[in-house]
């Protein structure tokens, strides 16, 4: 009897710390443990006691690559909460700063961290000296991204200008229209990029998906919308819970993510996104997706990276749409009514990487009793295992080194935001 | 004759959100330059490639939460010439020391169905609690040019030229109007270091102190300026408790704030 282990120590090229542990016994796949030894941060623990108003500054430090996913997911929880509504040209700015984080979030995947696996180098600054083009393109654009959510935030990461009801202050008119210019630009280096990954080498490879995201009537989601499945869910999102349910894998290395009854892993992220709204991608990006030969449902993982340069194109799309149609609020955020008796509510909103629930219970007075958050990563973390179990599966012939760099890219190929750590535990990780 | 060897770079993490090591990469404009300066030893984040240390500089992110961290932090610094401080968890203890006020038994048994798995100290601490730090870059997120300013001044071996005044004279530079005086917003500006460029005024809202305590702040005398606004004791310790809630001036301020409630 052989025994054979891979071991990832540290998965570079994401956010936050991870290792990837592979146990073969006689050329049959034993075991696959994504393990995340980020350690535990409590924020679900030291959110009780706070007010509600200050959910979406404090959940934002969960992660500094997609704050704007945590504050959209806690305005929306929140404001479900108390019944508010908030449309209008608030909603509008809301979409257009997570545009921002889109335009910002993919670029940053696409040329800094997972090109490199396709083109063969450690990383971006390696890549730099045969593809400085390339490079230069991608930081350009992750700039737009960038400034857009500076111009509506304040700042890049952990935006200051978010609130619940809607925004401390709205721009004006003319301060959307002065950023137009480089949304322009930036959809001619966002085409560009949809041809660049395109054209990328992809393993011939497709898996069996169910694919989870928000779908909303007429509109590629972002914060509103139902949450559906490719296998037939279809709930109100305040409704996660009653579909989903996180479990400990009998190993207990961290708090999965899983379909509730049958315990099977699905799937969040561009992938689900647009396999279960492709027709609501804008022209721009729609016509991209044709030119590329982008079929309507990828199964593929790694041709995941077209899949973030055509939804990149819908972003500015959407942002250029955003701020023609763009009249300023007057007040810039609905006031939330006082909190007379314990209220509970649910939202999930698209991070770059996939869907981010949040629940929460507040008390008679505003102060949080409850809160529970289910970041993107801990939601596909099963499906990502199962991918890395297929490839090893397939890939048995392959020496150590080769194999432990192909388990690497399988995991980069989902964008895994492992600092997302709210639910993740440690367990005896060898640092070698 | 071989070619002079670039300045290494290493990039660690500790208990964080990686914000701040985003931001090296946020420096779009510069991250070309900067990676043409150095070498990067290592980046997990943006790097599959490490080079042994020493490594001539060292910026840390993140804060001291389990007992494998605090003898890590030891290692890094032994394989540093200079260790820089990148955040507000790195230099105070981020938003995580939030711990340090409760009961982490509790914590642990509220978010994990399996507490019996998690390592976690009782306490999040700063860097310099556990190692000497060369330099502290304060902020949550830490400013890209204040970044650049400390990376500059590294390669050039002089001192980061950084201001460690308040945010309140960043307002004033800005042209903002004061929130608190013109408004009654409460406003942490008076006694937070600059170093943001005043962004939340600029927006309406009051300073929330992301940047930690500045040179000499008098907590007691905004405290009573708060309250005198009309916020409620415990509203008041909340404030001074978000980022930089470990930070020894915002730690004692609230504190105080709740205290003097309670007496006569």
């Amino acid at each position: 009897m052989t025994e054979r282990t891979i071991g990832i120590d540290y998965i570079a090229r994401v956010e936050g710390e991870g290792a990837l542990k592979v146990r073969i016994q006689n050329n049959h796949v034993e075991d696959v443990q994504l393990k995340i030894f980020e350690p535990p941060r409590f924020f679900e623990a030291f959110l009780r006691g706070r007010s509600y108003l200050e959910a979406p500054d404090i959940t934002a430090r969960i992660c500094g690559i997609c704050p704007v996913a945590y504050q959209m997911s806690s305005v929306h929880a929140m404001e479900r909460a108390l019944g508010m509504k908030v449309g209008g040209q608030i909603r509008e700015l809301r979409r257009l700063l997570y545009c921002g984080e889109w335009i910002e979030s993919h670029p940053l995947h696409i040329f800094l961290l997972h090109a490199p696996d396709f083109l063969g180098y450690p990383d971006a600054i390696h890549m730099a000296k045969d593809y400085p083009d390339a490079v230069k393109l991608g930081l350009a654009l992750k700039k737009v991204g960038n400034s857009l959510m500076t111009l509506l935030g304040g700042r890049e990461i952990h935006p200051i200008n978010v609130r619940v009801g809607g925004f401390y202050r709205a721009p004006t008119v003319n301060e959307l229209k002065a950023f137009r210019p480089q949304l322009v630009e930036a959809m001619k280096l966002a085409e560009t990029t949809v041809h660049f990954t395109a054209d990328l080498d992809f393993p011939n490879i497709e898996e069996d998906y169910e694919f989870v995201s928000l779908r909303h009537e007429r509109e590629y989601p972002l914060c509103d919308g139902d949450l559906v499945s490719s296998k037939g869910i279809k709930v109100p999102q305040d409704r996660w819970d009653d579909v989903f349910e996180e479990v400990q894998a009998p190993y207990a290395n961290a708090l999965q993510s899983v379909r509730k009854g049958g315990g099977t892993s699905y799937l969040v992220g561009p992938l689900a996104r647009y396999a279960l709204n492709r027709d609501h991608l804008s022209p721009r990006a729609d016509q991209l997706a044709r030119e590329v030969g982008l079929e309507n449902v990828v199964r593929n993982p790694y041709r995941s990276v077209v899949v973030r340069a055509v939804e990149t194109v819908y972003a500015i799309e959407e942002a250029l749409r955003i701020i023609d149609q763009y009249e300023r609020p007057d007040p810039s955020w609905v006031e939330p009514p006082p909190v007379t008796k314990s209220v509970t509510g649910g939202a999930v909103s698209e991070a770059p990487r996939g869907i981010l629930y949040h629940r929460y219970r507040i008390g008679p007075g505003g102060l949080i009793e409850d809160a529970k958050i289910v970041a993107p990563t801990s939601q596909n973390q099963k499906r990502i295992e199962d991918d890395v179990r297929h490839l090893v599966e397939r890939s048995l012939a392959l020496d150590d080194p080769a194999l432990t760099n192909a388990c690497e890219r399988a995991i980069r190929n989902h964008d895994p935001c492992i600092s997302c750590a709210t639910h993740f535990l440690k367990l005896d990780i060898e640092r070698r | 004759m071989t070619e002079a060897r670039k300045p290494r770079l290493g990039v660690f993490k500790f208990a964080s959100c990686d914000g701040c090591q985003l931001s090296i990469l946020d420096c779009e404009d510069e991250l070309l330059a900067i990676t043409g300066a150095v070498d990067i030893g290592d980046f997990r984040e943006a790097s599959s490639a490490v080079l042994e240390g020493p490594y001539d500089l060292s910026l840390v992110e993140g804060s001291v939460t389990t007992a494998h961290d605090a003898q890590r932090i030891k290692e890094i610094r032994a394989q540093s010439k200079a260790l820089v401080t990148i955040g507000a968890c790195a230099t105070a203890g981020g938003i995580q020391a939030l711990k340090n006020f409760g009961n982490v038994d509790e914590y642990r048994r509220v978010v994990y169905a399996r507490p019996e798995y998690i390592e976690s100290l009782a306490t999040s601490t700063a860097i310099a609690d556990h190692v000497p730090v060369d330099f502290e870059l304060r902020g949550c997120p830490i400013s890209k040019v204040q970044l650049l300013e400390a990376l500059s001044a590294f390669l050039q071996g002089r001192a980061p030229n950084l201001p460690n005044e308040s945010v309140c004279i960043e307002c004033k530079r800005r042209g903002t109007v004061c929130v608190l005086v013109a408004h009654g917003t409460p406003c942490l500006g008076p006694v937070t270091q600059a170093g943001c460029g005043a962004i939340c005024p600029a927006f309406n809202r009051g300073c929330y102190g992301c940047f930690g305590p500045q040179g000499t702040p008098n907590t007691a005398s905004l405290t009573a300026e708060l309250k005198t606004l009309g916020m409620a004791p415990p509203a008041v310790q909340r404030l001074f408790r978000t980022f930089n809630a470990n930070a020894p001036a915002f730690k004692a301020a609230s504190e105080a704030a709740v205290a003097e409630a309670k007496a006569p």
